[in-house]
Formats: structure tokens, sequence, C-alpha cells
């Protein structure tokens, strides 16, 4: 007969607690879980990435609605129980459903420690616990106004650089003289405090925060100093507590945290405890390591195994913060019977200490540079006795005996039992030994078997190494495509670091990403170029060396070496006026072809490049600007006569044609762009092979994209119906934005739909109307810097030395 | 050999170039990130593209037409493709240029 579970919390513990007991006794419990929030389990590890926008929220479901469904358990989503009534043996959720329990396993968590200062309570101050309060982050980021984070910790210096990358005016609040006082000892809690200060985070030290102010909502933090900061959201990250209330309600034994014994059991045998709101041994936890080991311990036990207990360990900590590399562990308190080992290198940023006692590590902080956590941790753990190697230890373990190990010999020369995944626990025999047994070739089936690096993830690489190790050739990590021959990452990934990070120069770029050459290559260079121009604009500038001669000349060079020049005519309209100015500048600089071309402008080809300034400056003055021909751009918005002179014409398709391309000219793209607007089905501008196309219908205009008519034929998709100009221009700039935010450089947009899913395209533009607009708003933002004429800056003077040749002193110039 | 001033080191950007007319052809003059300087014919050897117009990397630069990569230090082409280009000899004293034209330009000089 089954025994009926009843589980009052779906954090991570739990959802752990029930992986092993569905191993170990198979349907022996019929399981109903009360989650407070409204979803399935999920990894809060990863919520900073979620803030920092790294990951979202489909990414770090551990427990999808479909395991719920296969191991038949009854999941409340939005359930508070209220209460425990132990000589009824049932749970009462706040909407008064009550079930009755054979066991029941308290996982209540934690609950936020709010200041208790005046003004706590105002809207605006938030905490950071679960996916609602990212969210509400997410939200209030919008406003791009300033954040405060109260506490200087773990969490509070992932929410602070979590909010910083969403383009917040961030200031962390901390009590204490250095940064995370608990892990890290002041030199390198001063090192993470110039990092952060480098990336545009403000910090304030000793700060004892007085008042939350503001009348109806959030205004500032008044500090005890008297000091004022002006914030419109403030992050309480200042610890948090065991959440005991309701055990403490149902009488259960409650100290900190509801005390369990080491087998997890409360003071009620039919009651387990465990994940943050447990404490065992006198100590709470609150990383995921020790509440993994609970959940083993307790999941033995409620298969029937009493022998399994559980052992306090000390835990490395990390902080995940992309391109801040810490580990800590242990005790690093001085003291008379300490000794400590000390490197530092200031200019590369790397700091580590160990702290000895009696020849045996007690305690490690690494900071710039953490690859030997791994190793420190298991000397520790094994009580090793480091004095044959004392002199070398600091370096590492590739520099003990001989010569430096490769990381690949340094991984093969890790014993068995050392541990590789700190999240989970998870020793190398263990990873070694599931790869074998079940033949395993990726690094998800590897996560999905061992949860080696499924929790933070910084384990990855080791995990990868350790399946080369055994697979051997057999083992080709994920096929990503590197962005050239000097880097290791793909587009995909330099451009979400380049976020991330906040990289804005090339070199930074190269620096940060460990390029493999000094200053990249033709092919790397100008993709870097371009993710810098869209991801950051008015902020960076522009690498003219690092532009195809195209883009660098505003002309495009033919095989003679000569240029070819396309002044703008809007929309393919034209006049007399034009048409003489350009037949005047053909006749002057003998300018010997001028052609028709296919997107309704006129070519002039062969002008020799020192000509082109004085070229644009007599197109200039007969009003024409640059009609980036060149450029991996806006190129033409091809057009029909429309309902102006067309009998069958439907809306006026050159003036909707001539509104898109003013307002859209100058901007960069991944590839060059081509539209064009029909004012009729009968689609003369031949709008439905393009990147971007609109057909005019009676009862509106219908957006089509993803065509192609080059090396490639395609037929456009149609993306939707708008009524409207404005929202065709609304759509159409949309588009073009995410289209400009996530292809990689030279990927044409018919090929980046492809990759990416019409369904999926149109979901972003066409139906969230939220995120059209922030798209549109980004586009308009960025179209302040990029909307310059090039050819009325060269004629000014810009770039001079692009156009002249050197002379040499004393030499007749040769005769061309 | 015929030393010829052409100008500052400052007035070639970095990773750029200029190119020069001289009684030998046209040659281009390149300034590389790390601040050396090359000059080699302005032809690409192999359809004789404008070099001085290409994107220059380390010490190379990719010709703007087809992609060829050519070494500044040996004038050859890189890679797969074969061909060569001369290379001159080039100089900077006290932040100013000067390359050692050929016969012919002294001669003209």
């Amino acid at each position: 007969m089954t025994e009926k579970l009843v589980i009052i919390g779906n954090g991570m513990a739990p959802g752990r607690m029930l992986e092993h007991l569905f191993e170990a006794t198979p349907g022996r419990y019929e399981v109903t879980i009360f989650n407070a929030e409204p979803r399935v389990n999920y990894d809060r590890i990863m919520l900073s990435p979620v803030l920092s926008g790294e990951k979202d929220y489909e990414q770090i479901i551990i427990h999808g609605d479909g395991w719920y469904i296969k191991n038949g358990i009854t999941l409340y989503k939005g359930h508070r129980v209220t209460t425990i009534d132990r000589a009824a043996k049932t749970v009462t959720s706040e909407h008064g459903f009550t079930a009755p329990y054979d066991k029941l396993v308290i996982a209540t968590g934690s609950v936020p420690f709010i200041l208790p200062v005046p003004g706590n309570s105002l809207p605006g101050v938030l905490s950071y616990r679960d996916l609602d309060d990212v969210n509400a982050m997410l939200l209030a980021a919008q406003s791009r106004a300033k954040a405060i984070v109260i506490g200087g910790g773990l969490l509070g210096l992932e929410a602070a650089a979590g909010l910083k990358s969403r383009d917040m005016d961030v200031t962390v609040l901390h009590l204490m003289p250095t940064l995370m006082e608990r892990q890290l000892d002041a030199p390198a809690g001063y090192m993470l405090q110039r990092e952060l200060e480098g990336r545009g985070i403000k910090v304030v030290t000793k700060a004892h925060t007085k008042a939350i102010v503001g009348e109806r909502k959030v205004e500032g933090v008044e500090l005890a100093d008297g000091r004022i900061i002006p914030a419109s959201l403030v992050v309480m990250a200042a610890g948090i507590r065991p959440n005991a209330w309701l055990a403490k309600a149902a009488g259960l034994d409650v100290n900190r945290g509801i005390l369990v014994d080491t087998g997890m059991h409360t003071s009620d045998p039919d009651i387990y405890a465990l994940g943050e709101c447990a404490e065992v041994g006198g100590y709470v936890y609150g990383l995921v390591a020790p509440l993994y080991e609970m959940a083993r311990v307790a999941a033995a036990h409620l298969s029937g195994d009493d022998t399994a207990i559980f052992v306090h360990n000390d835990t490395p900590t990390k902080l995940k913060v992309t391109g801040v590399d810490l580990f800590s562990l242990g005790d690093f308190a001085d003291g008379e019977d300490r000794q400590e080992i000390v490197l530092r290198d200031a200019a590369a940023g790397i700091y580590k200490r160990l702290v000895l006692k009696d020849n045996r590590i007690i305690g490690t902080v690494l900071y710039g540079e953490t690859a030997d956590g791994a190793w420190f941790n298991d000397l520790k753990k094994k009580q090793v006795d480091i004095s044959e190697m004392r002199d070398t230890l600091i370096f590492g373990q590739a520099y003990q005996g001989g010569a430096p190990l490769d990381p690949m010999a340094a991984v093969a020369a890790l014993p068995d039992d050392a541990e590789i995944c700190g999240c989970n626990g998870v020793c190398k025999s263990k990873i070694v030994g599931t790869i074998k047994e079940k033949g395993l070739t990726s690094l998800d089936d590897v996560r999905a078997h061992t949860k080696a690096s499924a929790s933070c993830g910084s384990c990855t690489g080791l995990v990868e190494q350790l399946m080369a190790l055994t697979l051997g050739d057999a083992y080709s990590p994920a096929a990503v495509q590197p962005i050239c021959a000097c880097a290791d990452l793909g587009h995909d990934d330099v451009r979400r670091l380049i976020k991330a990070k906040g990289l804005k120069t090339i070199h930074a770029v190269m620096q940060e990403l460990e390029w493999k050459t000094s200053c990249g290559c033709a092919k790397c260079r100008p993709a870097l170029n371009y993710y810098l121009v869209c991801e950051w604009p008015g902020e960076y500038a522009d690498d003219y060396q690092s532009r195809f001669i195209n883009e660098r000349a505003h002309a495009n060079i033919q095989k003679d070496g000569t240029y070819s020049v396309v002044p703008r005519m809007w929309g393919g309209v034209t006049s007399a006026k034009e048409l003489r100015a350009i037949a005047d500048v053909v006749d002057k600089f003998a300018i010997p072809a001028v052609k028709v071309t296919g997107g309704q402008r006129i070519d002039m080809l062969g002008i020799k490049k020192a000509d082109l300034p004085a070229v644009w400056a007599d197109l200039g003055k007969a009003g024409f600007v640059s009609g980036h021909a060149y450029a991996k751009g806006l190129r033409t918005v091809k057009t029909c006569v429309g309902t102006d002179w067309c009998r069958f014409g439907t809306q006026d398709s050159t003036g909707l044609g001539i509104r898109i391309e003013k307002f859209m000219w100058g901007s960069w793209t991944p590839a060059k762009v081509k539209m064009a607007v029909s004012g009729c089905p009968r689609n003369c501008a031949e709008a439905t092979c393009k990147d971007v196309g609109v057909i005019c219908v009676d009862s509106g205009y219908e957006i089509h994209f993803a065509g192609a008519a080059g090396l490639d034929i395609k037929g456009t998709e149609v993306l939707g119906l708008v009524k409207t100009e404005d929202e065709t221009l609304e759509v159409i700039v949309a588009l073009v934005q995410m289209y400009r935010e996530q292809a990689r450089y030279l990927e044409r947009i018919y090929k980046w739909a492809k990759r990416i899913g019409i369904a999926e395209i149109r979901r972003q533009v066409l139906d969230d109307g939220e995120r059209r607009r922030a798209f549109y708003d980004r586009f308009v933002f960025s179209q302040q810097f990029a909307q310059v004429d090039p050819w009325s800056e060269r004629v000014s003077g810009v770039h001079k030395h692009e156009f002249r040749p050197l002379t040499a002193a004393g030499l007749p110039q040769a005769a061309e | 050999m015929h030393w010829t001033a052409i100008g500052q080191l400052c007035d070639i950007p970095q990773r750029g170039a200029r190119c020069i007319d001289t009684p030998d052809g046209k040659v281009a003059v390149f300034r590389t990130g790390d601040d050396r300087v090359f000059a080699i014919d302005d032809h690409c050897p192999h359809r004789g593209g404008p070099l001085s117009q290409g994107i220059v990397h380390g010490a190379s630069v990719t010709c703007p037409l087809h992609s060829w990569v050519i070494s500044l230090e040996s004038g050859k082409a890189q890679g797969a493709d074969e061909g060569c280009v001369r290379t001159i000899p080039v100089k900077v004293e006290d932040g100013r240029l000067y390359i050692a034209l050929g016969r012919r330009a002294e001669q003209a000089a």
C-alpha cells in the first residue's frame, strides 16, 4: 500500500530529495506538494543570470510540469500552507485545502531579512529571493533609473551586477568595511570592490542605513551620517533567516531554524525538515551543496535506510558575476597558530591566499584565477600534510613536481575522489564511471545523469576535460563554429559576453575573451566592430580600421581600385534638379560609366579615390546624401507609384517607402538590408523577394520579410497584416532592431529567420506589444548617433588621410 | 641605399595604410598596431587589388578584392594561396618616415 508523503515547499532541496526517493523506492509514496510560488521547481542559483539577461526562466527550470505528471505528484501551485495539524496528521493551505499525510517534509526555505528601519515597506523596496523578485527588478530596470542594493554579500553583489547590466545606476551599501567579509579577506574584498567600481557600480562601505525615504514610494536611502542617496529601487539583500514559523506554530522544536537530527527528523518522528529552514548541529545553510546533502539523507531515511547521516562540511563559495573569478573556502582568519602563503599580482588582478595550520590547509581565498580551487579543496578535505610541496603549493597543482602540467594532465592527475562539482558534491570517479557505464557522449547527458555542472555551471570546463579524458577522440564538444581562427567562441557567445561583461572596445573584447592573435583578422574585426556599434550606441567609438574599405571610403571598390558612388534617392524618386547635378558631376570628373541599379538608384562608376571628397561636395550642394550602397546597413527602399498615379494602387506606397527610408537610413545591420513597398498585390516593386517588404492592400499593409534574390532565391514570409502606416513603421523598425541585436555578422535576414524561427520573430515583434515597443525605442535611440551623412563629414575634412596619398619630398609625381 | 622622406609616422593610422606614387609604381606604406612600418607594392599578386585599402591585422593585410592575405614582412601570400609582392625598405627616425626607392626613382630625383 502506498503511503502519503506531503511536502511543504517546492525548492531545489525537496526536488532533489524526490529524485533520490523515486530512484530508491519507486512507487512507495503518493506525493503531494504545496508550493507557495505559482510555478514548478527551478534553479534559484541561476536567478542572477536571469537578472543579468544571460539566461531566461525557461532555461533554469529543473523539473518541468511533465516530471510531476510522470511521477504521479500532485502539485498545488500558489498554495501557501497555513497550519499543520499533527494530531490529525493533515496540512491545510490558505485556500482551505486539506491533505492528510503519513510522512511530512517541511522545506519552507528562508525569508529575506528586511532591515527594521522606517520606510522599509514602501513600494519600490524589494528582496532578492525568487523569480517574482527578479521580475519586479526587471520591470523597475526598464526605467534605467537609480537603484540601491543594501548588502554587499554574495546575493547583494549578484543583484547589483545584474541591475547594472540592465543599465541601471547602481549603488551598493554595505555595513562592513570590506565586501563579502564572510567569504573574503580584506585584500580580496578590496580587489572585488575595485573590479565592481570599474564596471560603474558605486560601493559605499561602513554604510549604516537609517531609513528608506519617500512619500508614496521609494525616493532614496538615508544613512546614519545624514547622507541621502536617491534611488527609485531598493533591493534588500542583507541576509536570510530560516522560515520556521509554520513548524513553530505546530509545536515543533525550533531554534534559529527547525531543529533536526543528522537524519533530518524534527522533534516529531513523522515530520522531516530540510533545506534553508532546517538547523542541524548548530548550523543553518544557504549554499546548495549542503542542502543537496540533506536531500540525500532525508530520501535515504524515507526509503528505510536509517544509516545515512548528515555531516557538516565547509562549502566553497563562488560569486556568479560574469568575469569575476573568486573562490573562498574554510577559515581564513589570522591566528597565533596559523601561517599563510600569499601570492599577489596586482597588474594581472590575481590574489591567492592559503591559510595553514599544522602544515594543513584550513582556508583558501582565490581571486582572479580560481582553477586550483578544486585541488586546494581536496587537500583541505583530506587534511593532506603539505610540507613537502610548501614552496610551490601556491602556484597550484600544475607546478608540483617538475614541469607545469597542461590542464588535461592536471585533471588526469586528480585523485578519484576529488570533488569536481561543489554544488552537487560530485567527485571525479562518479563522473568517469557514469560516462563509461551509460555510454554518455554529451555534456547535457553527463549533467542529466550525474548532476555535475548542472547547478551554477562553474565547473563545466573540468567536466568537459573529464569527458575528453574518458572518451578520447569520441568526444567532440558542442560544435559551435568559432567566429574565426583568432577565437574559440562563436558569434552568439561573443555577443552575449560583450553585453554581459560590459566590453566597450575591440581591445577589451580580445583581452577578456582570450583572442589568440594580437589584433584579430579581417574576419573578426569587422564583426566585433559591428557588435560594439550595435550594443553601445553613442558610447562606442567606431573603429574605421576595422571596417571593410567600402565602409571606410563610403563608396564601392571596383576591380581596378576605383570606386563607384550611389547617392540616396528616397524611395527611388528623383527630379530634374537632381539629375542635372548628377550629369554635371559626371562631366566634371570625367566619370566613365553611369548606370541605373536594381534598387532604383543611379550609380556612377570608375571614380578615383582621391576625387571622392570633391564628388561628394558637388553632390551635397544639390541636396544628395550618401546612398549607403556600400554598407552592411539599410540600402534602398524600392517603391511603386501607388495611389499617386496607379489605377490599381491601394495605398501611398511611394510615401510609405520614403518614410521608412528617411526613418531608417544610416543604421548599421549585420548584413545589407534591402526593402520595397508595393502599392497593390501586383507587386511591381518586387517586395516579396526583399529582406523586408510591404504589400499594400485595401484593408492595410501586409508586412513581409526574409526573402532573398541573390545567391539563394526565396520568397518572403508573411509577418502579419496591420492597419496603419504608423503600425507598419513600428513593426518593421522592431523587426530590424531584433535582427540587429540577434543575428550574426554577415547573416542576412532570411538566414537568421531560418535559424531563429518565423514564429518566434512574429511573437517578439508582432504579438508582444511591449517587446516591440522596446525594440523600436532602442532603434530610435541608436539612430541619434547613426544618422550622420558620412559624405558631408568627409567633405568637411574628417579622415582626410583616407583619401590623399602620401607625397615624397623632392620626387616628381609619377604619371598615372 | 637612398632614403626618401615621405612624411610622418602619425600620417598613417595604426592598423592602417597609405599609398604613395613613385617612379617605380604605387607603393603601400603600412603601420601595424604595434607601430611597426612596412612598405610593399600596392598590387596584390592575385588580381592586382590595391593592398593599401585592405584591413591590417598583425603584420599582414587582407586584400579588399578577394581576401588574399599578404605578409607585410615577406610580401608572400599566406595560407593556401601562392604569390609574392615586392617589399621596399622603410624606416622611422624621430617619427619621420623614409623609404628606399629603386634606381629609377633615384635617377628621377
